[in-house]
């Protein structure tokens, strides 16, 4: 050991950063920087590349304090159930005070991905202002900026490469932020604009794409019509990713049959999205290039049937990702099993969100692509219904997955066939997949899913709960059985004060706990804070009386604990406590 | 197999039993998912009670709708009424086969694994009975074996008849657990507006954030439909229906043409749907019985010489069903009619050759 150490201590710094370069993933450099002091040191100086899940959990001075040289900085601020409405709109996660504190310490920054943050248009000024060699930016599922920060970014960052933006809400203000690159502008290399809903400087966009020459990803919005992405693709032959705008046309037209012309001069298109006008009578301008695709989004495209859908699938034979919409019906899902051998990731949403209608997909379709494509690791299936058998059947199909999210559209819906909760088919998954990092169960489920949960799922970080359960045993086979267990959330299922308290340890090896419309009472949430100092411990009450004391025995209705260095935040809005 | 399920679900149930007799399988099964009756947490172990003739004959439950658990009523689906049967004895036989599905390892030693759980009736006198026994079961949680036997309010009616879990241990345990309220009622509501798609789908109250989707996402398909469907008055996304008449029928029905891709589809479909009709019609034109009309016949009445379908377009125009092509007609299509062919003349040439041989 000694003499190890000696050693190591032989190596010059410059030799150790060098081995460091080669280290990537965010965790090996974590477990690096633990060795030993000089190792920690050399690490630090020379990370480039930070990853914060929780940017409540540490603040910018300790950033820029440990970090100094850091180029690339990926932010991750609200939790994940604030998705889907269960967090207030104004609870957190501002990136500003980010970008502030770089700034004012010089800090380099080049890269800047955030989720779930809300961004404003002063952020995204200063962000423009402060950093000269700026060169990508992506946001996804952020909120709290216009287009008027968007213009900021293309006027100001000289060297951008990558403007992605996902899914954001943003306030569009038809302002013409796309003519604001200035012609100067050449170093674009991805540009993704789907998620803006007004109307795009369709000229400046054509410009803007002809000199672009290194340009290789391109996501249109809805306002793109036809015509202009075909005088699009005529520049940008050489284009690896495209999402397209408007798919709408007479098929009889010059303009369409341009388009067909410029989309088989496409070789490299690898990647395929948008759709969402679309006339399906177009969809056969694309089938030349389906045979090379690797990733198909028709997730936003509820206009294509299935039999569209089902004859587009059959001329993608290399198919690794799919996200499509449940309108594909179990028949479709066939189509895909013998057709996409190579598919990996497959996400299948739902079309009919108020309950009209047929479309939707069941068991069949899952284990008939369970069936078919081996490779499968990552799933997401919003299906009407399911059964332990399928489920067990695609286990024995598909060990492999590391990702595994079924979303029956009843949240309680028991097996279809046997009536049995659903349990034993997800302990399926469970036992089989020993891979498995991310599960999200749905359906009727006792505590008996979770104690298999417990027992298997070994490798487990992140784990979606909602209606299911009878008892807080439920949830302690979970935090006893999963030890690396990082983001617990759980919402409208039995689990209380016992369940919460009785390790109160181990939610400081985790990142997150989320629990909502369980059954934890006011008392308990203090005593955990109380126990847990390096805690965040956070009530949110929204729409009710702030009670000067409320009793302890009222039940909590939204609880957010995380483990933190830096105590209580000090932006929290008045209906968020921090206990 | 398993037992006879408690509670209807599906699509359009509600529709069809307010409105058909207790002997319209047709109705119901024109509806492509069938009929499923489904057993939530023992919200509707009460209406098992008076479905009890229908657990009887198995063949028939996935057709007979057990009506009164399908009335829109305010209180919880398994609200007892004075009507129910009291003696309903709980389905308690144990699905062994479930176990083999799965050889997981046994239970651990030491844990107390589930064992056959109670849900509480979900009617309102339980429920309040239910709220203090919860509170206490919690305290006693980790005692192994001494689950506490919480009698309050339970029917022996109100075993939960899909959710044995005794099959795992040794089955000697008959500990009973009480459901969480709060989880109970969320269920139930979903169950309530589960069954009331087609009719009112304005009126389904959504459990906050389910099924879970990016807001995002679900603002972006609502907008999308609306600018795909040309066709105005669909109450939701992705649906398109349109009314189809046929003469002599007392009442008009609706389909959604969406659901089919060919022509040959929404033949079938209406086919299935109107075939009550015909039967009747032949039967006071005098044709062969009941009995004895087969569905080969049923076809050759609607294909061949009695019948042609019809619909009015944009421009309010009857045209033949068939001319164009599956999109063309989808988009243009306004209602459906089904004619007779006598009716029909002066739309297709083959209805006016039928007619004037019968003549």
């Amino acid at each position: 050991m000694c003499l190890f150490q000696s050693v190591m201590n032989y190596f010059p710094e410059e030799v150790l950063e060098h081995v460091f370069d080669f280290l990537t993933s965010h965790r090996d450099r974590n477990a690096v920087s633990l060795v030993c002091k000089s190792w920690y040191s050399v690490e630090r100086f020379s990370r480039e590349k930070v990853f914060i899940g929780n940017c409540y959990a540490v603040d910018p001075e300790r950033l820029i304090a440990r970090f100094p040289r850091v180029r690339s900085l990926t932010l991750k601020g609200k939790p994940h159930f604030a998705d889907f409405n269960l967090v207030p709109h104004d609870w957190g996660g501002y990136v500003y005070p980010w970008i502030e504190a770089m700034a004012k310490n010089g800090i380099n920054l080049e890269e800047l991905r955030l989720k779930r943050m809300v961004v404003s248009d002063e952020s995204l000024e200063l962000l423009a202002k402060s950093f000269p060699n700026f060169k990508s930016l992506v946001l996804v599922s952020c909120d709290g900026f216009s287009t008027d920060g968007l213009a900021a970014i293309a006027s100001n960052c000289r060297f951008l490469r990558e403007l992605d933006l996902q899914e954001n809400e943003v306030d569009d203000r038809k302002g013409q932020w796309l003519s604001c690159f200035p012609d100067t502008c050449t170093s674009l290399v991805s540009l993704n604009f789907a998620c803006l809903k007004g109307e795009a400087s369709v000229a400046a966009l054509e410009r803007l794409v002809a000199r672009c020459r290194n340009l290789r990803s391109l996501r249109l919005n809805h306002a793109v019509p036809l015509d202009t992405l075909q005088k699009i693709l005529v520049q940008a032959p050489q284009l690896n990713d495209l999402g397209t705008g408007t798919f709408v046309h007479d098929p009889d037209s010059d303009a369409y049959c341009k388009l067909k012309n410029a989309i088989k001069k496409c070789k490299s298109i690898r990647s395929l999205s948008g759709f969402l006008d679309v006339n399906t009578r177009c969809l056969p301008a694309v089938y030349p290039i389906c045979t090379n695709l690797t990733s198909l989004n028709l997730s936003y495209a509820p206009g294509i049937y299935s039999s569209e859908l089902i004859k587009l699938i059959c001329h993608c034979k290399k198919l690794e990702r799919l996200w499509i919409l449940d309108t594909i019906g179990d028949k479709g899902l066939d189509v895909v099993a013998s057709t996409c051998k190579e598919l990996q990731e497959l996400r299948v949403f739902p079309s009919d969100l108020y309950g009209v209608g047929n479309a939707a997909v069941t068991e069949e379709g899952l284990v008939a692509v369970s069936a078919g494509c081996p490779k499968l690791n990552s799933l997401l299936y919003f299906c009407q219904q399911m059964t332990n058998a399928a489920l067990i059947t695609v286990a024995k199909n598909c060990p492999n997955f590391i990702r595994f999210r079924l979303c029956t559209l009843d949240p309680t819906i028991p097996d279809a066939v046997t009536n049995q909760p659903l349990d034993e088919g997800f302990g399926a998954i469970v036992q089989s997949c020993k891979g498995l990092k991310r599960l999200s169960v749905s359906g009727l489920l006792t505590d008996q899913v979770f104690l298999y949960i417990g027992m298997y799922a070994e490798q487990l970080e992140m784990l979606s709960i909602a209606f299911a359960g009878d008892s807080d045993k439920g949830m302690l086979y979970v935090l006893n059985g999963c030890k690396k267990l990082k983001k617990l959330e759980i919402r409208d299922s039995p689990f209380g004060n016992v369940a919460l308290l009785a390790d109160v340890g181990k939610y400081e090896t985790m990142r997150s706990l989320w629990m909502s419309s369980c059954e934890v009472t006011f008392g308990a949430c203090k005593t955990l804070a109380e126990k847990m100092p390096r805690l965040n411990v956070e009530i949110i009450n929204e729409g009710e009386q702030i009670e000067a004391s409320p009793d302890d025995r009222h039940r909590v209705e939204k609880m957010y604990l995380y483990r933190t260095l830096v105590g209580p935040r000090r932006d929290a809005p008045d209906f968020v406590w921090t206990l | 197999m398993s037992p006879p399920l408690l509670g209807v679900e599906g699509q359009d149930q509600c529709n069809v039993s307010l409105m058909a007799s207790s002997a319209s399988v047709d109705t119901v099964s024109q509806n492509g998912l069938g009929l499923k009756e489904r057993n939530y947490l023992g919200l509707s172990d009460c209406s098992s009670v008076d479905s009890s003739g229908v657990s009887s004959v198995p063949e028939e439950n996935k057709n007979n709708l057990n009506l009164k658990a399908t009335e829109l009523r305010l209180g919880l689906p398994g609200s007892q009424s004075p009507e129910r049967d009291p003696d309903f004895s709980p389905l308690s036989s144990v699905k062994l086969d479930e176990k083999q599905l799965f050889p997981l390892v046994p239970s651990k030693d030491g844990i107390c694994l589930l064992s056959p759980k109670t849900v509480v009736s979900g009617n309102k006198r339980g429920f309040a009975d239910t709220v203090d026994g919860f509170l206490e079961s919690k305290s006693t949680i980790f005692t192994e074996g001494n689950w506490i036997f919480n009698a309050a309010g339970s029917d022996t009616g109100s075993k939960l008849a899909g959710n044995m879990l005794s099959h795992r241990s040794s089955g000697t345990q008959s500990t009973i657990k009480t459901d969480v309220p709060a989880k109970a009622s969320q269920e139930c509501d979903n169950k309530i507006n589960g069954s009331n798609t087609n009719s009112a789908p304005a009126a389904k109250a959504q459990v906050v954030g389910w099924p879970p989707i990016r807001s995002f996402r679900k603002n972006t398909l609502a907008s999308t439909s609306k600018n795909n469907d040309e066709v105005d008055g669909k109450p939701g996304p992705g649906t398109l229906f349109v009314k189809v008449s046929m003469d002599g029928a007392p009442y008009l029905r609706k389909v959604d043409l969406k659901t089919y891709s060919t022509y040959q589809e929404l033949s079938s479909a209406l086919e299935k749907m109107f075939s009550c009709f015909i039967i009747g019609q032949c039967g006071s034109e005098g044709a062969p019985s009941r009995e004895t009309l087969s569905e080969s016949k049923l076809k050759d009445l609607i294909h061949g010489s009695e019948y042609v379908l019809t619909y009015e377009d944009k421009d309010g125009d009857w045209m033949l069903v068939g001319d164009v092509p599956w999109e063309m007609f989808i988009a243009s299509c306004k209602r459906l009619k089904i004619m007779k062919g006598s009716d029909a003349i002066g739309l297709a040439p083959r209805a006016v050759e039928k007619s004037k041989v019968r003549n």
